[in-house]
């Protein structure tokens, strides 16, 4: 009686602070990640939105790619990574999960260093489908085809989709990375520097791509062009050695209307 | 509130939930560290079940005294049976002792050879020869020594007979030769060329980074190489059944002809009736070979990893 | 100046003595061997024919061929296989893929080299105690399969946990975080691309395995058979067993017999060997990543 009370008080109380906001994706409170004990990342506390792109902009060694590996629990690749705070993606504390696959398969990642998987093209893209249980060739094939056209890859490569994905060009594989996230159909979208290896003018028309996918999911973007996460995000967090500086509405920050004045001296390159 | 609703609706909330493939996935889990303890399993089992067949003896007609220092062994003697294993252990230890003497130097020679001088086909098809000479079975090794070996000595050296130290010796010394060269050679390629580098810088020649550099701190490889070769011959059985002659002796020369424990067993197993005292002793001699070669083993893979750590 | 380069002359003839040295033992450790290959190839190769090699042993296994020990071969071969390949492979993928990096992990490598390191007539007295006497198997194919099975486990145990180590982690961690479990991955990407190191090993265990005696001496072959092993309960006549008979056991065998019997183990062995080093070195050059 008395747990059930303590529940519906509490609940409500949550209810009242979120129905005056707009719904919240992913909460991150007090996030703390160390490797063996040395500090990456510290006290780290935003929200992302649900429809939203999030940009996380900073120089290197600031703990955005850490950030992004804890979303994941990637801590559990990595016995010296260790994760403190909590993390709730659609409302569940995801350090308390039943099934950690099923988080995953609703996230999709990439990063800076493309992996193309030692299988065909077609089965790098059909994979995740395929762990989801579909087994329908036509439905695949409708899938591959998808994927690979929104990661600006199918022009390139659909006269040799039996061809083994780890053995394309840095570019191509880092494509073919971003269209095997899509093939999950994930909730969450996370992005690290997903450019890197890619040309401007392909780099554009991802880009047009993620305007598209916003629809559809949420996305956060770590990027290190500053001027990509004006263009893309609608929020921004600024992260700096370890630390989030601030989050705010991308613009703003932008144009100087943020409350730190780290992040303004960042965007304009006077460090970093 | 409404926002809220959507949001638990829209975004799957419920995706946390176990699924088939999460518990197939557990499962295999489960099986494959069944698997991966099964050497356990089978080590222990080794044990377990070669003293079992041998415990009546060891409870009755052991002695420890008769069992290692008799040179005695008469186990089908019906009034007095005895069983000591001084003479069998002479035959192995002689025959392995010079097995060794035959094959350290070769093998170590070979090693560095291969590891350090030789280059590119030359070295590729090397090694590809060692391991196809760490192939041959050992009966056929046996045989050799029988057919090859035996007339060739008694040409050689004059003597009655050819099945003896000598030859079981170095038919050993041969088997175990590859093993022996290419752990040795796997130990040479484990030190850094940075130390082969930095030896070079200080103007010394290839000979003098071999034995001054590369050797020491090779060294605990090496001597694992050698322990594991000593098992190897140590244990080895039909190669020894074949070519030591097979007579209970303590051997004064490399021409004496004798008997290794491990063939005895090999030569004796069929003849005795299962749970006779004769047929418990053969499995208490399995006892012994199994701790002795466990502790060598267990030795050159402490020394090894000795090196691995430093 | 001068005396330096006096110097270098001399380390210079110093190596190349070295160097001819170390070869000439390594010359000196293939040449017998090679030698004695030919010795079997000479003296052993005439008998050598289909006849000899698909008829029954005669007259006291003095004459004929060698085929019920041939095939009985193949027998303890295929079920030593069948035991130990799965049970290999598993334990293989339990050490690289999910044991971690501690004591335990470390007992299981140190009882692996002990399994590949205790005397080959001690696996057949483990033999006797276990399948023969205490699981009831008998004197049978399946008691000397199992017996070898688990002598050449560290086999297939080795060479499969150096081909999965061969796969880069990067692979699993973008299959995992595409929600794959360790399972999936380890079926879809791993595995996969292990299979043919994997299937190097076996050949390598096949290698083995052919010309072990000791350990099927007491548990399952025969020193002769007048028929043909119908089940895995069957005793039956082994090629490697038959050369100890026919080299040792039996007299009045003409002297190119037991030539003969060596002569096709060896090949079989050293074929199969062969084809695994072959099959190592294409792998080597086919990339994949």
């Amino acid at each position: 009686m008395v747990n059930i009370g303590l529940d519906v008080s509490s609940m409500s109380d949550s209810v009242m602070t979120t129905a005056t906001e707009v719904a919240h994706k992913l909460e991150v409170n007090n996030l703390t990640i160390s490797y063996d004990g040395t500090p990456a990342l510290s006290n780290v506390n935003l929200s992302v939105r649900e429809h939203e792109i999030f940009g996380i902009i900073g120089p290197a060694n600031a703990g955005k790619t850490s950030f992004l590996k804890s979303l994941n629990r990637m801590d559990t690749f990595n016995s010296s990574m260790s994760v403190n705070g909590q993390i709730r993606f659609n409302g569940l504390d995801i350090h308390n999960l039943k099934n950690i696959y099923a988080l995953r398969s609703r996230i999709g990642v990439v990063f800076p260093l493309p992996v193309g998987l030692p299988l065909t093209i077609y089965e790098n893209v059909a994979l995740s489908p395929r762990l989801r249980g579909i087994k329908k060739r036509r439905e695949l094939d409708e899938i591959v085809e998808r994927c690979l056209t929104r990661a600006a890859l199918w022009d390139e490569v659909k006269d040799r989709l039996n061809s083994l994905g780890s053995l394309l060009s840095g570019g191509q594989q880092q494509r073919l990375t971003i269209a095997r996230a899509l093939s999950q159909e994930p909730d969450l979208l996370m992005l690290d520097e997903f450019s890197i290896a890619v040309d401007p003018v392909t780099t554009m028309r991802i880009e047009d791509v993620l305007k598209e996918l916003k629809q559809d999911m949420t996305i956060i973007l770590v990027t290190n062009l500053v001027q990509q996460a004006r263009r893309l995000a609608d929020r921004t967090a600024f992260f700096l050695e370890g630390e989030c500086v601030e989050v705010g509405v991308t613009e703003d920050l932008f144009t100087g209307q943020g409350k730190d004045q780290r992040t303004l001296d960042y965007i304009e390159g006077k460090f970093g | 509130m409404s926002d809220t609703n959507t949001l638990s609706q829209t975004a799957a909330l419920d995706f946390d939930r176990r699924n088939l493939d999460w518990y197939i996935d557990k499962i295999i889990q489960a099986l494959v560290f069944i698997a991966g303890i099964s050497a356990i399993i089978f080590i222990i089992g080794i044990f377990v079940f070669i003293t079992i067949e041998g415990f009546g003896f060891l409870l009755e007609d052991f002695s420890f005294r008769e069992f290692f220092l008799s040179q005695y062994w008469e186990p089908s003697d019906e009034d007095a049976p005895e069983y000591g294993i001084l003479a069998l252990i002479a035959g192995t230890a002689s025959v392995t002792g010079l097995a060794m003497i035959v094959a350290i130097p070769f093998s170590l020679g070979a090693a560095i050879f291969i590891g350090e001088f030789a280059t590119g086909k030359t070295r590729e098809f090397l090694k590809v020869l060692v391991e196809l000479l760490a192939a041959i079975p050992s009966v056929v090794w046996g045989f050799i020594g029988l057919s090859i070996m035996n007339p060739l000595i008694i040409q050689i050296f004059d003597v009655p007979v050819g099945l003896n130290v000598l030859n079981a010796g170095i038919i050993l010394g041969l088997m175990a030769a590859p093993i022996m060269t290419s752990i040795a050679e796997d130990a040479l390629k484990a030190v850094p060329d940075r130390y082969r580098e930095a030896a070079e810088a200080l103007g010394a020649t290839r000979w003098q980074v071999i034995f001054k550099t590369v050797l020491p701190a090779a060294k605990n490889g090496l001597l694992g190489a050698v322990l594991l070769g000593m098992g190897r011959g140590f244990g080895e059985t039909m190669a020894v059944l074949m070519a030591t002659g097979h007579a209970v002796n303590i051997p004064g020369s490399v021409f004496d002809p004798v008997r290794a424990l491990t063939a005895t067993i090999a030569a004796e197993l069929g003849e005795t009736a299962v749970g006779s005292p004769h047929y418990q002793a053969l499995f208490t001699i399995g006892i012994f070979l199994f701790i002795i070669t466990f502790l060598i083993n267990l030795t050159a893979d402490l020394i090894v990893r000795g090196i691995r750590k430093g | 100046m001068f005396a330096e380069s006096s110097l270098n002359v001399r380390n210079k003839r110093v190596q190349n003595l070295f160097r001819i040295l170390f070869m000439l033992m390594t010359v000196l450790l293939v040449v017998p061997v090679i030698i004695i290959l030919g010795t079997l190839i000479y003296k052993g190769g005439s008998i050598i024919s289909f006849d000899f090699l698909f008829t029954d042993p005669t007259n006291g296994m003095t004459a004929g061929g060698i085929f019920p020990a041939l095939l009985g071969t193949i027998w303890i071969v295929a079920v030593a296989l069948l035991a130990s390949v799965p049970l290999g492979v598993m334990a293989a993928v339990y050490l690289n893929e999910y044991a971690g990096d501690n004591w335990f992990t470390r007992l299981i490598q140190l009882a692996i080299i002990n399994l590949a390191g205790v005397p080959s007539i001690v696996h057949a007295l483990f033999g006797v105690g276990a399948f023969v006497i205490f699981f009831g198997f008998g004197t049978s194919i399946l008691a000397a399969s199992l017996t070898l099975a688990i002598m050449t486990l560290p086999v297939v145990i080795v060479s499969t946990r150096e081909s999965l180590r061969a796969v880069p982690q990067a692979f699993r961690e973008a299959c995992w975080n595409m929600g794959a479990t360790r399972w999936q991955t380890i079926r879809r990407v791993v595995l996969p691309n292990a299979v043919s190191g994997i299937l190097t090993g076996v050949i390598l265990e096949v290698s083995r395995t052919t010309g072990e005696t000791a350990p099927i001496m007491f548990t399952g072959a025969a020193f002769f058979l007048p028929f043909l092993p119908q089940s895995v309960f069957d005793q039956t006549m082994a090629l490697s067993l038959h050369l100890f008979v026919v080299a040792t056991q039996v007299p009045g065998v003409p002297e190119d017999l037991p030539f003969g019997v060596a002569l096709v183990l060896i090949a079989m062995v050293l074929i199969m060997n062969s084809i695994s080093i072959a099959f190592r070195m294409y792998l080597r050059g086919k990339k994949k990543w």
